[in-house]
């Protein structure tokens, strides 16, 4: 287990490394910092004073061993346009667009685990027939389509929801200001989430029903049922645990591919999170931002990617992992 | 002299209408709708300059004038324009056509460049093996967990920063192609490595061996059409699945850009002006974006059902 634990950090550790490579390759060609700093109108004296100053025209290998000490310290450069460090600026979006996201999952969660036992469970049923049918149309629509159609209908429609902004927020500590505690807050969310949630709901339906259908078919569950023991039990129980696991996995994948989602959203809906902020700063060539919100962008990903590789290692009795440490 | 009665093979459309998979496509209504549906669309967007009554590229058929009039079976129309006209006069039925035109072909390029890398990789990965294998097999992985739409988005909007908005434009199309398609290639390469995993046990790869065959030829004639159908079923599915992502794409204003506009691009100018009423801007394109990826969608499924003997059919 070890073995696998290192080996799985240091590829994280890898990843990260060639994001930030990216992200320095970015810093260096993208804009020009001095003429964000000075303006146009200085004299080329005091612009070559100040590229010495800053290290402009140190080696690559310098500047780039300068970005990285200072990234680690959480020193991402300091935003040409919000004039405040770039890390700062997006970790204030950060909880917008987190619970966005949790928003989505709740959705996602308390809606594809019925529904796909169900189809698993009477595939022939005309109501599971529907909802395949459905699914498939879902996975069709772009989530701006749905987000767009969900403003045209609710919002401007029948003006059952605001179509914009995050409305009532209450503080709860740091950054964080939470739209789950009032009920405007609720009502700003909702339409969002379920935008976010459209897009993934159907494939969930689809690999909880065919992970399940499979698991039905197993040994166990045959034996199971031989001994009497109640379907309902056996379903959800016995059955659903098996089914999890690849759910987790592929759930674990879906968290940063919903990150990308999220910024279609946040355009549609004006949400203030992280990606109408980044689509903003690229507007803006606003270097420092774009390139922090690539690097916390990867770590997200490769944060989570890792996490879910080493509970799938320790959950899956199948995975042998000495062989994969070895 | 009696001339040997002989029967010509049967051509290349029979065999395929008698084999399994014609005959499980005529008995099933929905694949056969779906690709009629897609045939039409597809023939409509690659004839788009002979059926399309204006050009919408040429700016001296566009008159702003004629901006936002509605579709002509509502009250206000022009009847020379079948679906209303956009934001800049355009209309919008030949704009459409332009515009699956382009969706189409983005999609089917960034596609054809994703199997071609997926299909070289996963040939050799597969069939050379041991540290390369697992290495290729790595960067798969590591590709694979950064979602396509996000690593596009990003690479996109760099390159639009760096190149100006003018330039960018330009080369968009590209862009677009090349992005969608080298983000997308482990699709490819981990399921061709698994078929060549197991083609590559059988007695027929030995028999081409002792032939004296070169990797290459074993690998390309006579390995890769064994792993031919778990790539047509991947290719349907990735096929939609990069329409979706260059509509995404353009909507962002990081694709195609509203001169030239591709289906989201359309939909996205149409959505500056939803909420004063113009609603078939955003609304007619965007079902067309829907059906076209609907019906691709429906016949990969159908071909998934017909390919893979293991699946549930429901």
């Amino acid at each position: 287990m070890l073995a696998y634990l290192v080996k799985r950090v240091f590829q994280a550790v890898a990843v990260m490394f060639v994001i930030s490579l990216i992200g320095f390759a970015i810093q260096d060609n993208l804009g020009d910092p001095l003429r964000e700093l000075l303006g146009q109108s200085v004299s080329e004296e005091v612009r070559q004073e100040l590229r010495e100053e800053l290290g402009l025209n140190d080696s690559f290998v310098i500047q780039y061993t300068r970005f990285l000490g200072k990234a680690l310290q959480g020193d991402l450069g300091t935003s040409y346009f919000f004039k405040e460090p770039a890390l700062d600026v997006i970790l204030k979006k950060l909880p917008a667009t987190l619970e966005l996201v949790l928003g989505a999952t709740f959705i996602i969660v308390g809606f594809s685990v019925p529904l796909g036992v169900y189809t698993a469970i009477r595939p022939n049923t005309i109501l599971s027939r529907i909802i395949m049918g459905l699914s498939i149309v879902g996975i069709s629509v772009p989530v701006f389509l749905t987000a767009i159609l969900m403003i045209y209908v609710f919002a401007v429609g029948y003006g059952w929801f605001p179509s914009f902004g995050r409305g009532d927020l209450v503080h709860v500590f740091g950054y964080w200001e939470t739209n789950f505690a009032t009920l405007d807050g609720w009502s700003h969310i909702f339409l969002p989430s379920l935008a976010l949630a459209s897009i993934m709901l159907p494939l969930f339906i689809r690999l909880i029903r065919s992970e399940m259908m499979e698991v039905l078919q197993s040994e166990y569950v045959k034996y199971a049922r031989a001994k009497g023991i109640w379907p309902w039990r056996i379903y959800f129980v016995h059955a659903l645990k098996n089914t999890l696991l690849p759910v987790i996995t592929v759930g674990g994948v879906q968290i940063g591919t919903m990150v990308a989602y999220t910024i279609l959203t946040e355009t549609v809906f004006q949400w203030p999170g992280m990606g109408f902020m980044f689509l903003e700063a690229v507007n803006r060539v606003d270097t420092p931002l774009i390139v922090a919100y690539l690097i916390v962008v990867g770590f997200i990903f490769v944060v989570t990617n890792t996490i879910v590789d080493l509970i799938y290692g320790l959950v899956n009795p199948m995975v042998n992992l000495a062989r994969m440490g070895a | 002299m009696s001339t040997l009665e002989t029967i010509p093979p049967p051509s290349l459309w029979v065999r395929l209408w008698d084999s399994n998979m014609g005959y499980s496509f005529r008995r099933n209504p929905v694949a056969v709708v779906s690709l009629i549906i897609f045939v039409a669309v597809a023939l409509m967007a690659i004839f788009a300059p002979l059926v399309a009554p204006f050009d919408p590229y040429d700016p001296a058929q566009i008159d702003i004038m004629n901006s936002e009039y509605p579709p002509i079976w509502i009250e206000g129309a022009d009847p020379s324009f079948l679906f209303g006209t956009d934001d800049q006069g355009r209309d919008l039925w030949s704009t459409i056509l332009y515009g699956t035109r382009l969706s189409l072909l983005i999609g089917l390029c960034a596609v054809a460049l994703q199997a071609f890398l997926g299909i070289t990789i996963g040939l050799i990965a597969g069939y050379v093996g041991g540290r390369l294998d697992s290495l290729l097999m790595r960067l798969a992985d590591i590709q694979l967990s950064f979602s396509t739409l996000m690593v596009a988005i990003i690479f996109l909007a760099v390159t639009q920063a760096m190149f100006g908005s003018e330039t960018f434009n330009q080369y968009a199309i590209y862009f677009l192609i090349v992005v969608i398609g080298v983000a997308e290639w482990p699709q490819y390469a981990r399921t061709v490595r698994a078929t060549v995993l197991a083609e590559k046990k059988k007695e027929y790869v030995d028999g081409a061996r002792v032939l004296g065959f070169g990797p290459l030829r074993i690998m390309v004639r006579h390995i890769l059409p064994n792993s031919m159908s778990p790539i047509f079923v991947i290719s349907t599915v990735q096929v939609a699945n990069a329409i979706i992502s260059e509509a995404s794409l353009s909507f962002l204003g990081l694709g195609m850009p509203p001169s030239q506009p591709s289906l989201g691009s359309l939909i996205s100018s149409g959505f500056d002006y939803i909420f004063s009423g113009s609603w078939w801007i955003t609304a007619i394109p965007g079902v067309v974006l829907v059906v076209l990826v609907l019906v691709i969608n429906l016949l990969g499924d159908w071909m998934r059902d017909v390919l893979n003997p293991k699946s549930f059919k429901g």
